[in-house]
């Protein structure tokens, strides 16, 4: 295994676990900001599939990636709406409310996508995102080439991890975020507007697990296919408990899912006499082990799961 | 000024346990029309073939009952499950180990008795789906990790344990394909029905609908896996052993989806193939939730959706539409039977200020 620690390897690895983290991180990001709300988004899952078909579809009509990016946002905007009809305005569980987006997500973007192109023998592609090398940053030895040759997508992720700690620790908005997903009561009493606080965390969320979604049929892939978002959605929703509900911690809980998919991509390259479906298998085994040795100190936000009517306040 | 406001309505009256749903599926077909229109097809053909390809013929009316079995599994399985509160979404991982494991049995019980093969096969496919789900239902109760997550997770880890077990051991020899080899003539259910593939598992399906009838309401652990999913705390109180009973509850649920992959297995597809389930899991969710997670309700939604499923087929090959307009029937399904679902619960009233 001498190849293991060829420097070409690290580099390569460290490239891939940010490129693989990417879409783990957006999406983590939108679904904790949901969830510091008070309002737990299954629909995280579906909402990437429809962004990265919508992300492709107009990438392929247009010519764009850019423009790509901003209609995945859009619809992960609109679907975060749909959710805070369903689970805010009307107060619907949000277990089934979630599912059910995933579910009208998930067929909607296949039919949508099979409406556009038919049934071809060879998926259409598109020209993807190209990567950028930052200078200077890239010649650092060893990890340099790998962190710093990426996509401006991971970039932004990057960018997005202090902004949303920001957003939730530092601003008079953040603390209004915080206090409706802890106590709606509360947040009500001293006037904060529960419902309008959810939705806003709802819609901004969508946008970044619809951008999530794109990142994979943009720059990771060029093309579309049916499991592209391959239960990302679901890791995404682990990551947020592995991660206490904490930007930083939920991106270093991405980080590692994205070390662990880059060395599976890694190792079935390099052609290791095991079965690419046992590695495909790990990330799944190893995000639940991880579950079970954080669950049990969880910090859940209290108004998680609580519709909130103000006719039933105290009942 | 006048405002809406929103009353608990109770108790929920019996009508509207029958006119809620029934109401839900107009509104879902009528919604229907909007993706119906935007891939250009002509409505009224549209719905005519929806309707015509699952109940026109003899064998397309048969061929609803085929696929209204697995569904009416699932379906079952996620009700059960959800009535504890046990929030099992991997129906698609416990169906998958069921049918895995009737695969297992089904290529190597050559030299057994032939009566033994099938209650075996049965038997060993409701255990391997249950012992999957009592896995979220351990760490859940045990280690109070969240079952939504850990059961949608599993589904990926059986997904590829599958595909593992495709390349690997069981693969048929000499294929590169990722498929098994046939199942012995004696593990496949008898066909009951002439010229058609009206097969045993169907009747098992419906054997099932009775028995979950029958635990939820003359048995002590329905009663009990019920309480728990009212209050889990006043049940804990009132003596039962929750973490017993919502094991129970998961050994059943998992075991139903178990034998929704048994019979895929054994009456459909002869082997083991990646794309031996298209979601029937998760089309459990939406049946589960249309059917009110009761056991006839369960029946009925299955129905319901074995239509739009089986007629979708003819619909697209008349009209163009293309057949994922099933799965988009069944997400707004969902959404839209669970905003009547308010209307059971709670009634709106107009008030003056």
């Amino acid at each position: 295994m001498g190849e293991m620690l060829d420097i070409a390897f690290i580099s390569g690895l460290i490239g891939a676990m940010m490129r693989m983290a990417t879409p783990i991180i957006f999406a983590t990001l939108g679904e904790i900001l949901a969830e510091r709300s008070g309002v737990l988004n299954l629909g995280i899952e579906g909402i990437m599939l429809m962004g990265a078909m919508t992300g492709f579809l107009v990438t392929f009509t247009s010519g764009s990636v850019w423009l790509g990016v901003l209609a995945a946002a859009a619809v992960g905007m609109l679907l975060g709406l749909l959710m805070a009809f369903l689970a805010v305005n009307l107060g619907l569980s949000q277990h089934v409310s979630g599912l059910g987006i995933t579910l009208f997500a998930t067929g909607l973007a296949m039919y949508v996508y099979r409406l556009h192109f038919g049934s071809p023998t060879v998926p259409p592609i598109i020209q993807p995102f190209k990567q950028i090398t930052l200078p200077i940053l890239s010649k650092i030895p060893v990890i340099g080439p790998g962190l710093f040759t990426q996509y401006s997508l991971t970039y932004i992720a990057w960018l997005l991890i202090p902004a949303m700690s920001i957003l939730l620790y530092k601003t008079q908005l953040g603390l209004k975020i915080r206090t409706v997903g802890e106590n709606p009561v509360v947040a009500d009493t001293v006037g904060v507007n529960v419902a309008l606080t959810r939705t806003l965390c709802l819609v901004a969320g969508g946008a970044l697990m619809g951008v999530g979604g794109a990142f994979l049929t943009l720059a990771h892939q060029n093309m579309f296919l049916i499991d592209v978002i391959g239960g990302r959605g679901w890791v995404a929703i682990a990551m947020v408990i592995f991660g206490n509900w904490d930007p930083v911690k939920g991106a270093v809980g991405a980080l590692i899912f994205g070390f662990l998919d880059g060395l599976q991509l890694r190792l079935q390259g390099m052609g290791v006499a095991i079965s690419f479906h046992v590695f495909l298998m790990i990330p799944y085994l190893l995000t639940i082990i991880a579950l079970i040795s954080v669950s049990r100190r969880a910090a859940v936000p209290a108004g998680l799961l609580k519709a909130y009517r103000r006719e039933e306040k105290g009942g | 000024m006048i405002r809406f406001r929103i009353v608990k309505r109770k108790p929920v009256p019996s009508w509207a346990k029958v006119v809620i749903p029934v109401a839900a599926i107009m509104v879902t077909l009528i919604l229907s029309a909007i993706p119906i229109l935007f891939a250009g097809g002509n409505l009224w053909k549209s719905y005519y073939y929806l309707f015509y390809g699952a109940l026109g013929t003899r064998f397309n009316l048969l061929e609803t009952f085929v696929k209204a079995s697995p569904l009416l599994m699932t379906g079952l399985a996620v009700a059960f499950a959800f009535r504890a509160k046990f929030w099992n979404i991997g129906a698609e991982g416990q169906l998958l180990a069921g049918a895995m494991t009737a695969t297992a049995l089904g290529v190597s019980m050559g030299g057994v008795p032939k009566a033994l093969v099938l209650p075996t096969i049965i038997v060993a496919g409701f255990l391997a789906g249950g012992i999957w789900a009592s896995i979220p239902a351990i760490l859940k109760t045990k280690l109070r990790v969240d079952d939504v997550v850990s059961t949608l997770l599993l589904n990926y880890v059986m997904i590829h344990l599958m595909g593992a077990l495709l390349f690997g051991p069981l693969q048929q020899p000499e294929s590169s394909w990722p498929r098994s080899s046939a199942i012995i003539e004696a593990a496949c259910y008898p066909v009951l029905l002439v010229r058609s593939r009206f097969h045993m598992g169907i009747l098992i399906s419906l054997a099932s609908v009775l028995a979950i009838w029958f635990i939820n309401k003359k048995t002590t652990f329905g009663y009990q896996s019920k309480a728990v999913g009212v209050n889990i705390r006043a049940a804990r109180f009132g003596g039962i052993n929750t973490t017993a009973v919502i094991l129970w509850t998961a050994l059943i649920s998992g075991g139903l989806a178990g034998l929704a992959g048994v019979g895929e297995l054994c009456a459909i597809q002869y082997r083991l193939i990646m794309d031996i389930s298209p979601g029937y899991g998760y089309s459990g969710i939406v049946i589960a939730m249309l059917g009110n997670l009761h056991p006839v309700g369960v029946f009925f939604s299955s129905l319901f959706f074995s239509v739009i499923i089986v007629g979708a087929q003819t619909m697209s090959r008349m009209t163009g539409v293309p057949t994922y307009i099933a799965e988009v029937i069944q997400g707004m399904a969902l959404m839209v039977m669970l905003i009547f679902l308010l209307f059971t619960e709670f009634k709106i009233r107009l008030v003056r200020k």
